[in-house]
């Protein structure tokens, strides 16, 4: 299990724009590097980032392999209702992990 | 205790010595060249016209280490349901993939303002390409140093 940080504030005023940040540790293995006895280490990367908010996708990003590992995103959104805000990544395998933050908006 | 001191920073300079030397000796090949940037670019908004500014692009002026380099992206827009940012793409014109990243954004983004952390593979002028609404677009460009470049063999 990827370990997940987000910072999302715990509660805003509606119209409110609001700074959302997610780290996902990921090692966003490039392909183009050689391990210790010259192998090429095979390309690992998370692909896509989504994030959900009351009912749409607010912000979504495609990574390639120059993104850095463990990646950092910093973005915004307006907050309208009281609710889960969901952070998915998926890797190109398709596996993802996702992480919920609770909204209050007043 | 002179000599003591002086010995990692002795070390420390043969190893970037070697390093260059590496560096200089990766074919250019293996790099993106401004023609990959500019098919990068057609692919994702076609032949259609890229205009200078309301794009702000961030970098730092001197990156130590190219595996991780913050980015900032800005675009001038008031985020309305009319007029949004639709996307914004990162172009290199030396990692070995043109295109790093693109972002989709919409009116519900509330401001077009995004930032991460990227890996350069080289000195270089960074291009940031966002499509608004009215499918116009528009670029920002940064220029940064870098003094360990990722994506070589190390």
């Amino acid at each position: 299990m990827a370990s997940i940080r987000l910072s999302v504030p715990a509660t805003a005023k509606r119209g409110d724009v609001i700074e959302l940040k997610a780290l996902i540790q990921h090692p966003m293995e490039s392909g183009y590097r050689r391990g210790s006895r010259g192998e090429a280490i095979p390309r690992n990367i998370i692909t896509r980032f989504e994030c959900r908010y009351d009912g749409e996708t607010v912000f979504a990003a495609d990574f390639h392999p120059g993104i850095a590992a463990d990646p950092f995103l910093t973005f915004h959104t307006r907050a309208t209702r009281s609710g889960p805000v969901l952070f998915r990544w998926t890797d190109q395998h398709g596996e993802s992990w996702q992480e919920t933050a609770m909204l209050t908006v007043t | 205790m002179t000599s003591d001191l002086s010995f990692p920073e002795r070390r420390t300079l043969i190893r970037l010595g070697a390093a260059s030397m590496i560096v200089s000796a990766i074919p250019l090949t293996a790099l993106a060249d401004p023609a990959d940037l500019t098919s990068a670019q057609r692919r994702l908004f076609g032949d259609r016209e890229i205009k200078q500014g309301r794009v702000t692009l961030k970098l730092p002026a001197i990156a130590e280490n190219g595996y991780s380099v913050p980015l900032s992206v800005d675009v001038d827009s008031p985020m309305t349901e009319s007029d949004h940012v639709r996307q914004i793409a990162i172009f290199s014109p030396r990692n070995p993939i043109a295109e790093i990243v693109r972002f989709e954004l919409g009116p519900r983004a509330g401001r077009a303002s995004v930032s991460t952390r990227i890996r350069l593979g080289g000195t270089q002028t960074v291009q940031a390409v966002a499509e608004l609404s009215d499918g116009s677009l528009w670029s920002g460009a940064a220029k940064t140093v870098v003094t360990l470049a990722a994506c070589v063999v190390l």
